[in-house]
């Protein structure tokens, strides 16, 4: 696109954010009455729902139970009008099998999986809209939907991406800057342990910036933190003094 | 389709009061349960729709392209239906779970639509023999909660109602045509959807005929039927599922109350 660059002489990128601004996040907690827990986020134009049902019997072949753990089962499909130009699968391409198995990786090391055996948790994760950060605020809704259901864990997992462009490291970008051919690094944490559950990287970056890139993506993942958290506790204040006054008024 | 098990007490109770008229929420045999449609959510699409009919969830998104004309009808438009049953609705709809279910409400669309007059096809042609815009309609089932059809297709005609159609502007080349589509937000035609047809479920339980089953009822039902229906009162497809046998009295009694609503 001729005229338009990544980031600007002045610092600004293309939406006109700071290289170390997030877009803007909205949530919410128990979008379905079905599933045991459910959480839909807005990261800017990314949108994503998430389901969560178990733990229950294992469904299907009896031989995949694991015998001292809980069994993750992980799905990830897309709308096929999330995307610009229509996706023809939602599901079983190849690069949503790459994601339900990134997916069920990140899960399989927060979650308290001694507490369940041989039993299945099912995580289902739909992108409604597709602008960049897929993995990351499918990992996000995701955290949110376990919180949701009340599945045990050790810590938040919230995800973020990151690059490093003209010097200056940025982070959460959208599907233009995504595509722009720099590297991509994608980071999933424990944000309160300091943990990485999740590290994957595309194209070329020099080690020297890895590092300042990573730190940076550290910053932007407990920043979605602080923002997660603080409305999930709100929201769980406000039961606490709705469930007081109905016990004790 | 979700799992809703029964009781052969709750069965009993539901097949009784069906018919006194009076149903488990407190409805009549032919209330609609409180509905809501959403349009223009999501941008990335034409036109888009969201429907929540009591816990039926439905999302709608409406997609246009520029493509060569049916041979057989040089001078109209296409429509294509693709229905994704998502995981979020029940985990039986996990990776294939759903694409029967789906190819069944896609074929009824679009027979539903396949009439003439639900669309303004002839609108939807650019260019007559050369070109023609193609709408992909994605339905995306996100929760089901009884009636499904009838939210599907609600949803459908709300997206379509949304829909915005880039105006195509044409210069003549030496080569041939050339058509360019307007980049300018607010330049865009709509679609006349007045016609288009809404799918209504009447669902037999006992001998009397039940309007917009929530998933109990439906596990109560004997056979229902399926009736595409416009505003002005006209048929556009009908289809009968379901394991009881209708004789041909309730068959056009189903009818009345379907058109009716």
């Amino acid at each position: 696109m001729a005229g338009m660059e990544l980031l600007s002489d002045q610092g600004f990128r293309i939406d006109g954010r700071k290289p170390h601004e997030l877009r803007r996040i909205r949530f919410k907690k128990g979008v379905f009455r079905q599933a045991d827990g459910s959480a839909y986020l807005e990261q800017g134009n990314t949108k994503v729902l998430a389901a969560v049902y178990g733990p229950h019997e294992i469904r299907g072949s009896r031989g995949k139970a694991l015998h001292d753990k809980l069994l993750i089962n992980c799905q990830y499909s897309m709308a096929t009008f999330s995307t610009q130009d229509r996706k023809r699968r939602p599901r079983g391409d190849r690069k949503a099998q790459e994601m339900t198995s990134h997916l069920k990786q990140t899960f399989d090391a927060v979650v308290m999986t001694e507490l369940f055996p041989k039993v299945q948790l099912d995580i289902f994760v739909e992108v409604l809209q597709s602008d960049g950060g897929n993995y990351c605020a499918s990992v996000n809704a995701a955290t949110l939907a376990l919180v949701d259901a009340g599945i045990p864990m050790k810590d938040y997992v919230i995800a973020c991406s990151g690059s490093h462009m003209r010097d200056t490291p940025i982070v959460d970008m959208n599907h233009l800057e995504e595509s722009s051919g720099g590297a991509e690094v994608i980071m999933a944490i424990l944000p309160r342990c300091d943990q990485i559950v999740f590290l994957e990287m595309n194209s070329r970056l020099h080690e020297d910036h890895l590092s300042g890139v990573m730190d940076h993506v550290m910053v932007g993942c407990k920043d979605i933190f602080n923002v997660l958290n603080q409305q999930v506790q709100d929201e769980l204040c406000q039961k606490t003094e709705l469930d007081k006054i109905v016990t004790t008024g | 389709m979700a799992d809703a098990d029964l009781s052969e007490a709750e069965k009993t109770f539901i097949l009784h009061s069906v018919q006194d008229n009076f149903r488990e929420d407190g409805r009549g045999n032919e209330d609609f349960r409180h509905l809501e449609v959403e349009t223009g959510l999501i941008s990335n699409t034409n036109g888009s729709a969201r429907v929540r009919l009591a816990n039926t969830d439905v999302l709608v998104g409406v997609k246009v392209q520029l493509t060569a004309v049916d041979p057989e009808k040089p001078e109209v438009g296409r429509l294509e239906f693709f229905i994704d049953c998502s995981a979020n609705a029940t985990p039986a709809f996990e990776g294939r779970g759903g694409e029967e279910l789906g190819s069944e409400i896609s074929a009824m669309l679009t027979r539903a639509y396949s009439c003439p007059s639900a669309v303004d096809f002839h609108s939807l042609c650019v260019l007559p023999g050369q070109q023609c815009w193609l709408l992909y309609i994605d339905v995306l089932v996100l929760e089901c909660g009884g009636n499904l059809f009838d939210a599907v297709s609600i949803a459908v005609k709300a997206a379509l109602f949304n829909l915005k159609i880039p105006n195509v502007t044409m210069t003549k080349d030496e080569g041939g045509v050339e058509l360019d589509l307007s980049d300018d937000p607010f330049d865009f035609k709509r679609l006349n959807v007045s016609g288009a047809p809404v799918i209504v479920t009447v669902n037999k339980i006992g001998h009397k005929h039940v309007v917009d089953a929530s998933e109990k009822e439906e596990e109560c039902t004997l056979a229902r039927i399926m009736l595409g229906v416009t505003e002005k009162g006209s048929i556009t497809a009908m289809r009968k599922e379901g394991s009881g046998s209708l004789d041909s009295d309730s068959i056009s009694e189903m009818m009345e109350v379907c058109k009716s609503s």
